[in-house]
């Protein structure tokens, strides 16, 4: 092989881990409401979306940057999952999840059409932060600033999750909650609370990724429902309600992604899928999932 | 690891409804429409007509994507572009009323050609206009034919709609992807761009407009250093860039379109393609993708158009009239086709006083002048090409421009006899050798 070969393909490894990082941001929200809730979150997409549009907002109409958006945005996009939480999703939990995934997708239906509608289908800019503009030449190519960002803060947020729920107090309840609410709740712990806290955080994710992605694709109705269904994928693939799962798994795939598309580029899109299908016949849990006894 | 998590939730019941929830969500939208008519209807088309209407009035079907990618290029705007001829020509043609359907082919040819179908069947449609993406305009092509009705082109690209696959039934109106690499390629081969490389979009709009922007950039003495091609709709083109920009050609040449093409542009910027030297060229681009981008990314593109609303006073005045109905947007060389192709439609139905065959009104179209304040003066050859001028623009700085949508500077006009492929070369069977 040629060293411009490998360099080609290290290049792509490379972009592959930086698309990883929004795969396991994104799954990452949505294996944590899958854990506690058993809700399968279609709406992630539409409130990836609306992460990204609010960002755009701040600046388009408050002239508000790119930094405080990274707060700003997901706090709001948290509230509005707790609303979302409070009004709708708790209705349904005793019946079965299909309901809830029904209702969810609805929400994102309806999210995408009225901004469909408002904005148009091309889009709005979104430009890079001043400091995070230019790039880097790292010998086997340019590494954009801003991407080397999105993989460190990513990884950051991912593990920061990880150790939340995998580590600490909070997390050991949590835990509990999800197996056994009722015996938690007699010890004094606030479940349904906690579930709804738990929806608005794992949303809050999704609206904080569509901050990092605002500046790299463009701020467009339909930037999430092209990226859910990958999303899905990846949490299968990694075994449902499994956080470290999806983290190793989003970025695994990226990188799969990337090295697709020097091979085979117009398989780049299905690539992802045929894996699922391979996984779940092996392992129908999941890579990191624990089959049902 | 996570030994906490509850057995349940890794069920494999819920793995099975998850996985059948993500295919069924990717697999429903290939559906045809259930609904299959028009998705927005023009003041007073109310009632449905009676099969094989059209007798007593003239039906125009606006058939385009209404919800995707292309929305913004034809869409809403489309039928309003449609609505104001039919408002202009004065409402009525032949003492018959005008009216104007409308509906979404989501991109697909299989709904396309399912709607234009149960158009000209059951809904007296008597002539589609618009249609995006290439695929569903070749399949609205062929159903028009076998109906003998007719189809005016003005959403998709491909040089093949006038070339092997011409038809008797079918007009080309805007542009193509034969005039678009012409009128680019050619100034951009001229000043020094002599070698390009591909980022082609795999459908066959992405293909055609490849093929015909090789043959200019080679006549013209370049060459094609390779081609990467991607899927339609991709997110991410940082892949695709990086092999655009290790190919060390002087040209990265995007044959795509709407959201893919502004997603590319986007993120060339982000790997100094065009700061370290290479030339991005957005093959088919339009001011809707110029607006999305805004200036400080665009400016400086080169790109080629059959209409830009600031060309003159009257395209000004037309436009303005179209931006009132629009929230303020500037209408796209598709909108101004839309308006254009019906306006000479409705003057060929008045000479003939019918639309009933509709390779007839095709020939009568074909055999008088075009005229009208958007395109000027202009002449329809025998494959079905309508041939005007194009121009080659540049994007303006920030700078430069002065209010919103003031976007192109004028760089060259390819006079109308020059823009587009002589039909002798076009592989048409219609075009007497």
């Amino acid at each position: 092989m040629s060293n411009l070969q490998i360099s080609n393909l290290l290049a792509q490894m490379v972009l592959g881990l930086i698309n990883g990082a929004f795969y396991a941001l994104l799954s990452l929200g949505l294996a944590i409401i899958f854990g506690l809730l058993n809700v399968i979150n279609f709406a992630h997409g539409a409130l990836f979306m609306l992460g990204a549009f609010i960002a755009w907002g701040l600046l388009h109409y408050a002239g508000v940057g790119y930094w405080p958006a990274l707060v700003i945005s997901p706090l709001v996009v948290g509230g509005l999952g707790i609303v979302l939480e409070r009004t709708l999703l708790q209705r349904l939990y005793r019946l079965d999840p299909l309901y809830n995934l029904l209702l969810t997708f609805g929400v994102a239906l309806i999210l995408q059409g009225v901004f469909q509608i408002q904005f148009g289908s091309s889009g709005e800019p979104y430009e890079i932060p001043q400091a995070l503009k230019g790039g880097t030449d790292i010998g086997f190519m340019m590494l954009p600033t801003y991407r080397a960002w999105v993989m460190i803060v990513s990884l950051v947020v991912c593990l920061a999750t990880w150790y939340v729920t995998d580590r600490t107090k909070l997390g050991s309840y949590l835990r509990a909650a999800t197996e056994n609410p009722g015996l938690v709740q007699a010890f004094g712990i606030n479940v349904p609370r906690m579930v709804t806290v738990t929806y608005g955080l794992g949303v809050a994710l999704a609206g904080f990724a569509g901050v990092l992605g605002a500046p790299i694709f463009s701020v467009s109705p339909e930037m999430g429902s092209e990226r859910i269904i990958v999303v899905f994928a990846v949490v299968v693939i990694g075994g449902m309600g499994s956080i470290m799962g999806s983290i190793v798994t989003g970025f695994a795939l990226g990188m799969i992604e990337g090295l697709t598309k020097v091979v085979y580029p117009v398989a780049s899109n299905t690539v992802v899928f045929a894996l699922m299908a391979l996984v779940l016949l092996i392992r129908p849990a999941g890579l990191f999932g624990k089959a049902s006894p | 690891m996570l030994r906490h998590l509850p057995t349940r939730i890794a069920d494999r019941s819920m793995v099975l409804t998850l996985c059948a929830a993500a295919l069924c969500s990717a697999a429903c939208k290939k559906e045809p429409a259930p609904d299959k008519g028009p998705g927005m209807t023009a003041p007073g088309s109310g009632a449905a007509p009676a099969p094989g209407a059209g007798g007593g009035k003239i039906v125009i079907g606006v058939l385009s994507d209404m919800s995707g990618v292309y929305a913004d290029l034809g869409g809403k705007g489309s039928v309003i572009a449609a609505q104001m001829a039919v408002a202009d020509f004065g409402g009525t043609v032949a003492g018959m009323p005008i009216e104007i359907v409308s509906g979404d082919h989501q991109n697909k040819a299989d709904v396309g050609s399912s709607i234009a179908r149960e158009w000209y069947d059951t809904k007296g449609v008597d002539v589609i206009v618009d249609v995006p993406t290439s695929s569903v305009a070749l399949a609205v092509s062929d159903v028009t034919r076998d109906k003998n009705k007719v189809f005016l082109v003005s959403g998709a690209g491909t040089s093949e709609l006038t070339g092997e696959k011409c038809s008797p039934n079918t007009i080309h109106w805007a542009y193509d992807t034969w005039a678009l690499s012409n009128a680019a390629g050619r100034e951009i081969v001229k000043n020094g761009g002599d070698s390009w490389y591909f980022v082609t979009v795999d459908y066959a709009f992405g293909h055609a407009l490849k093929n015909d922007a090789t043959k200019i950039v080679e006549a013209n003495g370049g060459k094609v250093l390779g081609e990467v091609q991607h899927p339609f709709k991709t997110a991410d083109f940082s892949s695709f860039l990086l092999q655009a920009q290790s190919s060390k050609a002087k040209v990265i040449a995007l044959a795509n379109a709407g959201g893919d093409t502004i997603g590319a542009i986007k993120q060339a910027a982000e790997f100094g393609i065009v700061s370290k030297g290479q030339q991005l060229v957005g093959l088919l681009m339009f001011i809707a993708d110029v607006n999305a981008l805004g200036l400080p990314t665009a400016q400086g593109l080169i790109l080629s158009e059959s209409f830009y609303w600031d060309r003159d006073d009257q395209t000004r005045a037309w436009s303005q009239k179209f931006g009132a109905k629009d929230d303020g947007v500037m209408p796209t060389m598709i909108h101004a086709g839309v308006y254009s192709s019906v306006m000479h439609y409705l003057k060929a139905v008045a000479e003939l006083k019918s639309a009933k065959d509709g390779k007839a009104v095709v020939a009568k179209m074909e055999g008088m002048p075009t005229d009208d304040p958007l395109f000027g003066k202009g002449t329809i050859d025998a494959n079905g090409r309508k041939r005007h001028s194009m121009y080659v623009y540049q994007v303006k700085t920030p700078a430069e421009s002065k209010a919103k949508w003031d976007y192109y500077k004028l760089i060259r006009e390819v006079p109308a006899d020059q823009a587009f492929r002589a039909p002798a070369d076009s592989g048409c069977p219609l075009v007497k050798k």
